[in-house]
């Protein structure tokens, strides 16, 4: 529900490294924790995009499963329901390992041949 | 014309948080203590400050009003007499459904920011997005309404984790709607145990108290500080 902000904030960034530079893709990668829909940000990148430099590309969204690590006992464990209690010792304290990523990792552009003469 | 892929790796917020860095600085040059209230539609933000910001002693507050359109709720706080700023995030995709951190600085101008020391920027209600935008705040408040049902924290746990207190509201409406109190805790310690809680009726007053003692609390420490 909220993929027209993420996609709105992921062109942003893929704007600025492009650099007026022509986009024909960008490779996304997209923690589990950040609850986002693939389909739906797929449908709103079609939309901010257009009339930029990353019209009719392809957004790439690599899935980050969701890992919780318990402080005390050091446990580590993949999570599916947003539940951030460590099922070996019950305890609180639990840091997020890995699925909380809304990272651009590449992007693709249309570059002229470097001058070779 | 030939494809080359460039290397990026940057959270696609970068931007956001960096202007949301440069708020904070100001605030906290200025000695202000930042509240984002976050909250659905409909949970009682207003009707909450209304409560809690009349008698507020000893802190000078200001409020930021988040809304998509028109200034209702900006009408409704100006008898409080503390200075409310109106910022309306409409002209965006149909109007932006949360306030970002660009936003809130091109709101800066009008805040008088030396003459305050605590400043609640009220957010759009939304339960999604204003959880990822952050706009320079010391804290995050939610409000969480019994009428919404104890099921929400599992639903939202980007919002409820991203809080440092939870107010639970509408507590008059208990009688009156099927909301289990106890599973409610047990959902919102699992999705963020033992963060900090308070249960009110912004409607009758019951509770609220102690939401202004916590933000008197709060606001005194960032003046320690400044």
């Amino acid at each position: 529900m909220h993929e027209l902000s993420v996609s709105s904030a992921v062109l942003e960034s893929v704007l600025r490294h492009a650099a007026g530079r022509q986009v024909s893709g960008v490779k996304l990668r997209v923690g589990h924790l950040r609850q986002v829909v693939p389909d739906s940000l797929d449908f709103y990148w079609g939309i901010v995009t257009r009339e930029t430099v990353c019209e009719g590309s392809v957004l790439e969204q690599e899935s980050v499963p969701g890992r919780l690590a318990c402080t005390p006992c050091g446990r580590e464990w993949e999570i599916d329901m947003p539940i951030f209690r460590c099922p070996t010792c019950g305890g609180s304290e639990v840091a997020v390992a890995a699925g909380d990523e809304l990272e651009v990792e590449s992007i693709e552009v249309e570059e002229e041949p470097a001058c070779t003469a | 014309m030939h494809r080359v892929k460039v290397r990026v790796v940057e959270d696609a917020l970068d931007a956001n948080n960096t202007i949301a860095r440069a708020n904070r600085d100001d605030f906290d040059r200025a000695g202000v203590y930042v509240v984002n209230l976050m909250s659905a539609p409909g949970a009682g933000k207003t009707t909450l400050l209304e409560r809690v910001l009349g008698p507020l002693e000893g802190v000078r507050a200001a409020v930021l009003e988040g809304d998509v359109q028109g200034s209702l709720d900006a009408d409704r706080l100006a008898s409080l007499h503390v200075p409310v700023v109106q910022l309306n995030t409409g002209n965006g995709f149909g109007g932006e459904c949360h306030l970002d951190a660009n936003m809130v600085r091109s709101a800066l101008p009008s805040l008088p920011l030396e003459d305050i020391d605590l400043l609640i920027i009220e957010n759009v209600g939304n339960l999604v997005c204003p959880a990822e935008f952050r706009v320079g705040e010391d804290t995050r408040i939610m409000v969480s309404s019994v009428a919404e049902g104890e099921d929400k924290p599992l639903k939202y746990p980007l919002m409820f984790r991203a809080c440092e207190l939870v107010v639970i509201n509408k507590l008059d409406l208990l009688p009156h709607v099927d909301f289990d109190m106890d599973k409610y805790m047990h959902h919102l310690d699992s999705v963020h145990p033992d963060v900090e809680r308070l249960q009110v009726s912004a409607r009758t007053g019951e509770g609220v108290d102690a939401v202004r003692e916590w933000l008197q609390r709060a606001a005194a420490r960032e003046g320690a500080v400044a």
